[in-house]
Parts: C-alpha cells; sequence; structure tokens
C-alpha cells in the first residue's frame, strides 16, 4: 500500500496513518476538523483501522475491537454468575442422581439448570469457547496497538506541529522577550519533576512515565501465558487428581506414581478444640457444636527400589517421614499428598468364640481381619472354621440373596463351614453378622459367637500433581506487573516550542489529568509558562 | 464483653462520626468556603481530615489488640471481616484524600465506614476457634489485602454517588433520578435495620421456634427480631412474643428471610418520613450542597480509586486466594461460588477500564458503572457468605 505524505513537512507514513508521526500533523479529514486531537494510540496505522476486505481482516478486526472484548467479559462474566444460581454438580452430595437432586431441590428451575447442563457449567464448550475467545482477543487486540505505538513513540521527534499543539488536551501561548532564558526554566522546573528533557533547534518535549504505556500489553500477555497454563492441563501427564484411602498401619501404593511411590498410613488424628477453652469457650457455647482443631495423618513416603515385577513384594525405602495436615501437604517429586477426608471407626478386626451348644463350653478363639480374612482357620483337634462367603458390606439383594454393596467393611456378614469331630465331612453353616447369627439348613451343635471388635481410622488424601502451575506463575506475575506499571504511573509529555515571537506550551496525559495539572500548576508557579484545559473542549463539555 | 479492643472500636466510630460531621460542616458551611471552591481543603476538612487519621489509629489499635488477644490476625468471621472492610475503607479514603483533598469524599465516605462497622457488630463478636482449613498465614495475607482492595473501590462508588447527586436532574421523574433514590433508599434500609437489631438487642429480645426443617426433621430457630415470616410449621416456645404472619416453606431461611423483610419495611418507614420533611427526592435535597463541586475533579477521584484498587483486589482476591486454595483445598481454582464471584468482580471492573479508557466513557455512565460494581461486592460479601452455601460460608 502505498505511503502518506505529510503535507507540511514531507514526513512518507504508513497507510491510515492519522496524525503525522513527524510532526504530528492530522492527515485524515476528520482529525483537520477537530478542536482537540484523538490521541489515542498516538494517530498510528492500525491494521485493524485500515484493511477490512479480506475473511482475515474481517476477522482480525473483529477481535481487536475493545467493545467486542468488552463484550467478551460481559458475557463471560454473566455466564459466571449464572453458574452460582443451584451449586454445579461436583458440590452436590455424593450418591444421588443428579438429574433427580436438581428437580428435588430446586423444582422445575433446578430440572431446566439440569437440562440445559448449567450444573456442569465451567466444563461445558460453550463456556470454554467463551473463555477461549477472551483469549484470542487479548492477543489480536494487543498486537493490533501495540506495534504501532512502539514504533510511533520510539520514533517521536521534538518539533511538533502547530496544529497538533494547538489541538492537545493542555494548551498555552506565552510572550516574552528572553525565549531561551523561559525555555531554560521550564527545562529545569520539568527536570526537577523527574521529566526528561530532551531539546531539538531549542524546542523542548519532555516526558514522563512512557513505560506505563506497556502496562496493558504486559499484563496482556501475562492473561495470555495464565490461560496457555491452564489449557496445559489437557495434556497427558500434565495433570493429577487423584485420591487414595489409608487404613491405619496399611501401606498403599500412591495412585498416579506408576507404582513407584508408597504411603503409609502411621496413624490419623482428629482433634477438637477444648470446650472449657478460656479463649474460645463463649463462641463454642453459643453454638453449641465441637469444632475441629486438627486433621492429621502421620505418614511415611516409601519409594519402591526393585524393579516392580507383578506379585513380587515390593521393595522400599522410606523416602519421607511427614505429618499431613491441611495446609501443610506432604510433598515430593511435583507431587502433593493433601489432607481431604477421613473416616473414623472403621471395623479392622472381629474376633469369635467357637462354642458348643450343648455344654456351653468354648472351643476357641479366631480373629478376622476385615479386609484380609483367611479361608480358614484351624482350632485343633478336630475342629476348623471355613470362612465360605464373606460380605463386608451386606445386603439382600432383589432377589433376596445375600451379597455386599462395596469391599468396606461397613456391615460385614460371613457364612461359616464349622467342621467338629461330629461333623468331620460337610461341617455345619452358620451365617453370622452384625445382630444376626443364624443356622442354615439346620440346628448346629456349634456356634460361633461375637467376642469383640477392633475399629480403627481411615484417612482421605488427595493425590495431586500440577505440573502447570510455573505457567500461571509466571502468567500470573507478568500480569501482575503489567496491572501495576499501567495503573499507578501515567505518561505525561509536555512540548514547549518557538513560533515566531510566541512560544507555545501543549501537555498530553493518557491517564490521571490531575497529575500533569499539578505539573502545570508548579510550572506557572515558577515561570511564565501557562497552560490550560482546551477550551473548545470546555465549551464542548459544557454543552453536553 | 467489654474488651479493650471493643474499647477501641468504640472510640474509633465516633471519631469516624465526629469526622463525618466535621467534613460535613466544611461542605455546607459556605463561609469559610475560598474562592475556588471547597477543593482545596478549609480549616473544618482539615479538622476532619485528623479526625478520621484519629480514628484509623484507634481502630487499628483494635486491630492489633484483638490480634494480640486471639492469637491471630482478626479476620476469620463476619464481624471481623466486616469491621476490617470498614477500616480499610477509611484508610482507602486517607488515601484518596491525601491525593485530591476532596472534603465532599469525607463526608460520604466516613459514614459508609460508620455504617459497614455498626453492621458487622451485628454479628457475634466472641473470638472463634480456627477451622483447619483457616489455620495458616495466607488468612491474614489474603484477607486484609482482599479487604484493602475492596475498601479502595468502594471509594470509587462514593465519588460515583457523589457525581450523580451533582449532576442529575432531580426535576425530572425519570429512570436515572428512580435508581439513585434506589440506592438512597438501600442506604436508608441498612442504618434502619441496624437500628432495629439494636433496638432488640437492648431489649434482649428472642423467640425460639420448634419447626420442621428440609430434611423434615424437628428442628429449633431463634430470632432476634418479632417473626414476620416465621419458619415452616413453626411453633413458639417462647410466650409473650408476636406470632408470625405467615409462615414460609421448609427450603428458605425464614430467619434471614424475616430480617430481610424487616430491613426493607424499616428502610420504606425512614425514607418516606424522609420524603415527607424534605419534600423531594433525597438525591435532589443533597444536590444544593453539592453546588462547588466540580464534577470532572469527582469523576477523576472514582476513576482514580478503582485504578488504584483494581490490582490491590486483583492481588488480594484472586492471585493469594488461588496460592492458599493450592495448599488448603488441593487446587488453585474450584469455581466455589466466593471464588467465582471474586472472578465477577474482577471481570466488571476490568469491563469499567476498558470502557472508560478506550471507549470514553466518563462521566455519568462512568459513575453508574461505579455503584454496580459495588453493588457486586457488597453481593459477594453478605449474599453470597450467608445464602449461598460453600466453602466460604463461615459465621
Amino acid at each position: 500500500m502505498e505511503k502518506e505524505k505529510c503535507e507540511q513537512c514531507g514526513h512518507l507514513n504508513p497507510y491510515g496513518t492519522r496524525l503525522c508521526q513527524s510532526c504530528g500533523n492530522p492527515l485524515d479529514e476528520k482529525d483537520k476538523k477537530a478542536t482537540v486531537l484523538d490521541m489515542r494510540y498516538e494517530g498510528t496505522a492500525r491494521r485493524s483501522q485500515t484493511y477490512n476486505k479480506t475473511i482475515i481482516d474481517k476477522i482480525w478486526n473483529f477481535f481487536s475491537s475493545v467493545k467486542v472484548g468488552v463484550w467478551i467479559i460481559i458475557l463471560v462474566l454473566s455466564a459466571s454468575a449464572l453458574g452460582t444460581l443451584f451449586p454445579q454438580e461436583m458440590y452436590i452430595p455424593g450418591g444421588v442422581t443428579p438429574s433427580d437432586y436438581y428437580r428435588e431441590e430446586y423444582g422445575i428451575a433446578g430440572q431446566i439448570y439440569y437440562e440445559l447442563g448449567f450444573h456442569n457449567l465451567y466444563g461445558s464448550w460453550w463456556y470454554m469457547a467463551l473463555v477461549a475467545s477472551l483469549g484470542i482477543s487479548l492477543v489480536i487486540a494487543s498486537i493490533d496497538r501495540v506495534v504501532p505505538l512502539y514504533r510511533s513513540l520510539k520514533n517521536q521527534r521534538v518539533k511538533k506541529n502547530e496544529a497538533f499543539l494547538k489541538r492537545q488536551r493542555f494548551v498555552g501561548q506565552v510572550e516574552t522577550d528572553d525565549q531561551e532564558r523561559a525555555i531554560a526554566e521550564a527545562k529545569e522546573v520539568l527536570q526537577q519533576r523527574k521529566y526528561k528533557v530532551r531539546e531539538e533547534d531549542g524546542n523542548i518535549l519532555a516526558e514522563k512515565g512512557r513505560f506505563s504505556r506497556w502496562g496493558p500489553y504486559v499484563n496482556h500477555l501475562g492473561l495470555i501465558i495464565f490461560l496457555t497454563g491452564a489449557l496445559l492441563r489437557f495434556f497427558p501427564g500434565m495433570y493429577v487428581d487423584d485420591s487414595v484411602w489409608v487404613r491405619e498401619g496399611e501401606t498403599k501404593v500412591v495412585p498416579g506414581t506408576d507404582g513407584e511411590y508408597f504411603i503409609k498410613n502411621e496413624r490419623f488424628l482428629m482433634e477438637l478444640y477444648d470446650e472449657n477453652d478460656e479463649k474460645y469457650g463463649e463462641a463454642m457455647e453459643r453454638t453449641g457444636e465441637p469444632v475441629v482443631e486438627n486433621f492429621q495423618t502421620d505418614a511415611v513416603l516409601y519409594q519402591r527400589k526393585d524393579a516392580g515385577t507383578v506379585g513380587t513384594e515390593p521393595e522400599l525405602e522410606v523416602w519421607k517421614e511427614d505429618e499431613i495436615r491441611v495446609n501443610h501437604p506432604l510433598r515430593f517429586n511435583n507431587f502433593g499428598l493433601y489432607q481431604s477426608d477421613y473416616k473414623l471407626n472403621e471395623l479392622s478386626k472381629m474376633a469369635f468364640t467357637l462354642d458348643s451348644r450343648e455344654t456351653g463350653e468354648s472351643i476357641g478363639n479366631l480373629e478376622i481381619d476385615l479386609h484380609d480374612p483367611k479361608s480358614e482357620y484351624d482350632l485343633g483337634d478336630g475342629y476348623k472354621v471355613i470362612v465360605h462367603s464373606y460380605f463386608p458390606n451386606f445386603e439382600f439383594n432383589e432377589e433376596g440373596e445375600p451379597t455386599t454393596i462395596s469391599s468396606v467393611p461397613d456391615n460385614p456378614a460371613f457364612i461359616f463351614q464349622i467342621i467338629s469331630p461330629e461333623h468331620p465331612d460337610e461341617g455345619e453353616y452358620s451365617f453370622v453378622g452384625i445382630r444376626t447369627n443364624e443356622d442354615i439348613f439346620k440346628e448346629n451343635d456349634y456356634e460361633m459367637s461375637f467376642a469383640d471388635v477392633e475399629m480403627n481410622h481411615v484417612t482421605g488424601l488427595t493425590v495431586r500433581k500440577d505440573l502447570t502451575l510455573p505457567f500461571l506463575i509466571t502468567g500470573g506475575s507478568i500480569f501482575m506487573i503489567g496491572l501495576i506499571q499501567g495503573s499507578y504511573w501515567s505518561h505525561r509529555r509536555i512540548w514547549i516550542q518557538k513560533s515566531g515571537k510566541k512560544l507555545w506550551i501543549a501537555g498530553h496525559t493518557n491517564k490521571h489529568l490531575h497529575s500533569i495539572k499539578q505539573d502545570f500548576k508548579v510550572l506557572a508557579e515558577k515561570t511564565e509558562f501557562e497552560a490550560k484545559e482546551n477550551e473548545a473542549l470546555v465549551t464542548n463539555q459544557q454543552k453536553e | 464483653m467489654d474488651t479493650i479492643n471493643e474499647t477501641f472500636l468504640l472510640i474509633a466510630f465516633f471519631l469516624y462520626l465526629l469526622s463525618t460531621i466535621l467534613f460535613s460542616v466544611s461542605v455546607t458551611g459556605r463561609k469559610w468556603r475560598d474562592k475556588e471552591g471547597d477543593m482545596t481543603g478549609n480549616r473544618w476538612g482539615t479538622l476532619g481530615f485528623i479526625t478520621a487519621i484519629a480514628g484509623f489509629v484507634f481502630a487499628l489499635g483494635y486491630f492489633i489488640t484483638r490480634w494480640v488477644e486471639a492469637g491471630r490476625a482478626p479476620v476469620s468471621n463476619m464481624f471481623e471481616y466486616m469491621t476490617f472492610l470498614g477500616i480499610a475503607l477509611s484508610f482507602a479514603f486517607l488515601i484518596i484524600y491525601a491525593i485530591y483533598k476532596t472534603n465532599v469524599l469525607g463526608m460520604f465516605t466516613m459514614p459508609v465506614v460508620m455504617l459497614i462497622i455498626a453492621y458487622a457488630s451485628i454479628f457475634p463478636s466472641e473470638i472463634e476457634p480456627l477451622i483447619p482449613s483457616l489455620q495458616s498465614n495466607w488468612l491474614k495475607i489474603h484477607v486484609t489485602t482482599t479487604a484493602i482492595g475492596q475498601g479502595i473501590l468502594s471509594i470509587g462508588f462514593a465519588a460515583g454517588l457523589i457525581y450523580l447527586i451533582r449532576t442529575l436532574d432531580f426535576t425530572k421523574r425519570d429512570k436515572k433520578v428512580f435508581w439513585l433514590e434506589f440506592i438512597m433508599y438501600s442506604l436508608v434500609s441498612l442504618a434502619g435495620f441496624i437500628v432495629v437489631r439494636y433496638l432488640f438487642q437492648l431489649l434482649n429480645y428472642e423467640a425460639v421456634f420448634q419447626y420442621v426443617d428440609e430434611t423434615g426433621n424437628e428442628a429449633e430457630l431463634v430470632y432476634h427480631l418479632p417473626a414476620i415470616l416465621g419458619p415452616n410449621e413453626g411453633q413458639l416456645l417462647t410466650s409473650g412474643v408476636m406470632e408470625p404472619l405467615i409462615h414460609l416453606p421448609s427450603w428458605l431461611r425464614s430467619d434471614d428471610a424475616n430480617t430481610v423483610v424487616w430491613s426493607l419495611l424499616t428502610g420504606v418507614v425512614l425514607y418516606v418520613l424522609l420524603r415527607l420533611i424534605l419534600r423531594k427526592p433525597i438525591g435532589g435535597s443533597l444536590q444544593p450542597v453539592l453546588k462547588g463541586i466540580n464534577p470532572e475533579t469527582i469523576d477523576e477521584v472514582s476513576y482514580r480509586a478503582i485504578a488504584i484498587g483494581f490490582p490491590v483486589f486483583t492481588l488480594g482476591g484472586l492471585i493469594f486466594a488461588m496460592i492458599w486454595a493450592q495448599i488448603a483445598w488441593t487446587r488453585f481454582w474450584g469455581w466455589d461460588p466466593k471464588e467465582v464471584w471474586a472472578l465477577i468482580t474482577f471481570l466488571f471492573y476490568a469491563a469499567y477500564l476498558h470502557l472508560r479508557l478506550s471507549r470514553g466513557w466518563h462521566g455519568e455512565k462512568s459513575a453508574w458503572l461505579c455503584v454496580i460494581g459495588f453493588a457486586i461486592i457488597m453481593f459477594n460479601l453478605v449474599f453470597v457468605n450467608l445464602v449461598i452455601a460453600g466453602l466460604h460460608s463461615y459465621a
């Protein structure tokens, strides 16, 4: 595309430029008529404002628009709010069917919510698409602006066209006999106020805080890195979200580590605050409920040393001993083990005695490990108890047959086959569970009596690996730096220029008018230069 | 109850009250105004500022003594958080006042500080034990930064409100005037509710109900205000108190709903009274007082507060929040309602900044956005905490 030649200074500007890069002269018809220049992006030629022919131009222009960007923000915002109307699926109680839950709890509205998929809103394709378009908008809008803006600010000349100066937000004219002295004084004041002053043919451009102009682009870059980092989670190996239940005394493989690490629960603790505590007593009396002070698993982490052949006992080496508490995970090798759940007093062992019904005499004892029952217990003298069937969490199924809901011994039941000298071959069958003890087939001579039970605690640990965190931390930090850079500083420029017998003074700031007003105030106090808000602008505002 | 920290807070409260009065005198008292209006600060304004600083110092005294007494930063339940938010708001005011020296901002911010602190004291104020997930250094870092961020953003609201009262045409009865009056009504309701609640607290009012809860079980519920709305199949166990007019279904929290009805009703009564006395909209009667204020300056104050507060809020409410969530809850983000509403606040102010800086939304549009932003913050604070149950539900 051909260049645009400035009619004032002859500089060749890229096609689409609105203010001459060299002297600031308005090139566009609209800007020529304007009383105050639109200084946004320095009037540079932005791709989005220049081309609109091909489909790529159109997509580029769509996403580079701030208006579109704000609409996307509003859409993400509204969608996010919608997702808090009723709880998301991950927060509803376990063990219920979601469709029933939403209908029963929230009625017809809940049903519609569920049908529309809002119970999983943040994982829905359209929510992801919205966030993705926000990301695209960030990339395109930033590139569209930052490149020409950078070029323009880098190449800006000190000497500007009068048409440019008198159309600034702050302008003033001074008549003085000694122009050089006046300019030198102004220069000193501005330098005291930390302005960088450049001179060209005795004219001045004082500039301060230009780096704040890059703030928005730096923070957008940070956001893009952050969003990309969040996307990386979907690559295999980047993210592990698993959990493991470990009973006291038990050692279990840590899921997600390919059988390399094992975790042992030495002890699980749940501590409550003392109700008679001086400090908290009053508060606890009001609520009347016990408050947990600590959940803790005393854990040992092992690493497997051998090759890990299937079926062989693993050879383990202690890697770390730690107390896993809420807010204090056990960390190893990019993994974290977090205290996230528990179960108190789970049945672990049951002890029985074998008694003769006739004499009431006890023949022998046996203790059954509910997690690993033996197939038979030999009591000697021809007495033997065979575990025919074991139901850790017993119930009758629809056909009326005994079955188990899970492998957790919440409601253990057994069918025992009791071998005795009287019944050496077939033995006698009995069904024993919690609060049940029935003979099967016929009345037995011997019975199993419940003697004792042992319980222990189970800890629920979340296993987490998240290799995306470094990206998120980098993105987040860059975002914060950019945000602070753009928010807490402003880019201010003051031009002082000779024009025959008069001196022009003009000023521009991209934000925080108050700061540049202060500068002009000091300048007016200490020198002859006085710049007022552009009268045209003031009258315009009054009309509004 | 009357420990040293509460004495400090009480002194701070009265200093804020004094500061409100001094700032009001500085704005309304024409005699002391210099040529350029009130923006350059007269003696009453300076006194108001000094009193506000003194109030802040005593509030800090409350914060430190309570920290020592509790052995941890006092920011863990509704009472402590709300109080801290009030203090943060006064701190934010001090910063903005130091830059812009606008007395009228004090006249509007100091009463809001008082309202927030008074509202906080409705919640139980005993020192509560911390549950395991709150036992972390991130509690103080995350919560204080967030509160300071919200405090600074709220200054944007106060300035936006001043802008609207200053510039709206109250001779018309249009939508704008309606919504402005709605804001005034909301503030009056909050004040009215606090007063009513205090009165019944002084009388030691308590009504205990036996009712059937949402799971179909019998439970008890204590009301601290007379029950206009009673619980599902509620039976009064206390004698000599008002019988409820209506019984609510079980899925509504009837004591909260009752509180809301009380606030709305007191609000209506107070608002109607005010209108009868003033004989014009509240905003309209405040307008003459604000005549000397330059709308452009107050517009910039509101923007500046948001430009300062936005990074602080983002740091505390999102970034520190994510770091802590990763440690305590195993993941940095979990779409908990409170998290989502912090994100919404962030997105809303991001949209505000883009509209203002890139699309030139100054003045009135900008002021309305500041009002909406404040409404979102308050919604997240009160509604999400108390009504939508989530991981952040405390108090």
